[in-house]
């Protein structure tokens, strides 16, 4: 595994569209159809608003699971000069040790079977990570449209 | 949203040798796994020969729902049942296939007909075997 990035894309110009807790178990359901309704309304097609569902369920399971929940944050800009929709999962948890480890296929240290990070990231345009020991993990995933 | 809608229990049917559920909700992990264990009590209960599960209303199935569904797959052969998913979305197949998630021993058909004829087919050869 590459690819983890452990600088958090930013920028001033994203439009902030929703911000929302996740706390109890039910809220994995519910902000996961929140997320594909943004999705519907940013006009991405019924397969990609599958998939950006099925990541960002993928990442609030593991908010619920190994942090106790968190904070997930909506928005929308351009990257790369694509239209992109923003999702950012914050966490005050225990953070992630090895993140090569959390990010390769077949690990996991809790219930799952590791799919959940590596297989949130094979679904978006772009997967972004950062964790510290302790302190909490921030994932942000990027689709285009 | 009304959180009891997620209290409730997801009915199974049995018609003959068949169990039928049809999943209506999306699903939290908890209802999940109780689905998964209801299904298998049910198993043990009526001896039923099958089980037919429709997800055509899913519009996503995660890691955890499919280790849920092959976990059950696996499960109900050992008490000598068999499962069929049927009626699962394309959007939801494509997606299942890049998350990475395989589903070993999952079998589906297209839709709840092809499912039955897929269940029945099974339990006639399994008759023709006893002589």
């Amino acid at each position: 595994m590459s690819l983890v990035m452990l600088e958090l894309t930013s920028e001033k110009n994203w439009e902030k569209l929703g911000k929302h807790i996740l706390k109890f178990e039910n809220d994995v359901v519910k902000l996961r159809q929140t997320i594909r309704h943004y999705a519907k309304q940013f006009r991405m097609g019924i397969v990609d608003q599958t998939r950006v569902t099925t990541a960002v369920s993928e990442l609030f399971r593991n908010m619920y699971n190994y942090a106790g929940g968190g904070e997930v944050v909506i928005e929308k800009g351009i990257i790369e000069g694509k239209e992109a929709l923003i999702i950012t999962c914050i966490d005050s948890g225990p953070g992630i040790e090895d993140l090569e480890l959390a990010m390769s296929d077949g690990y996991s240290t809790g219930m799952g079977m590791g799919y959940g990070l590596p297989g949130a990231k094979r679904l978006v345009d772009r997967f972004e990570i950062e964790s510290k020991v302790n302190e909490g993990t921030i994932v942000r995933i990027m689709k285009w449209r | 949203m009304n959180t009891d809608l997620y209290e409730k229990k997801i009915p199974i049917i049995k018609i003959g040798n068949f169990l039928i559920v049809s999943i209506q909700v999306d699903m939290h992990d908890k209802l999940a796994i109780q689905l998964q264990s209801q299904i298998l009590e049910e198993i043990g209960k009526t001896s039923a020969k099958g089980v037919l599960i429709d997800i055509s209303v899913l519009e996503m199935v995660d890691s955890f729902i499919g280790r849920m569904l092959s976990g059950m797959a696996t499960m109900a052969s050992i008490m000598d049942a068999a499962v069929v998913i049927v009626g699962m979305q394309p959007a939801v197949a494509i997606t299942l296939v890049e998350l990475g998630l395989e589903m070993p021993g999952v079998d589906t058909a297209l839709n709840m007909e092809k499912g039955m004829e897929m269940l029945e087919k099974r339990v006639r050869n399994e008759d023709n075997d006893l002589f």
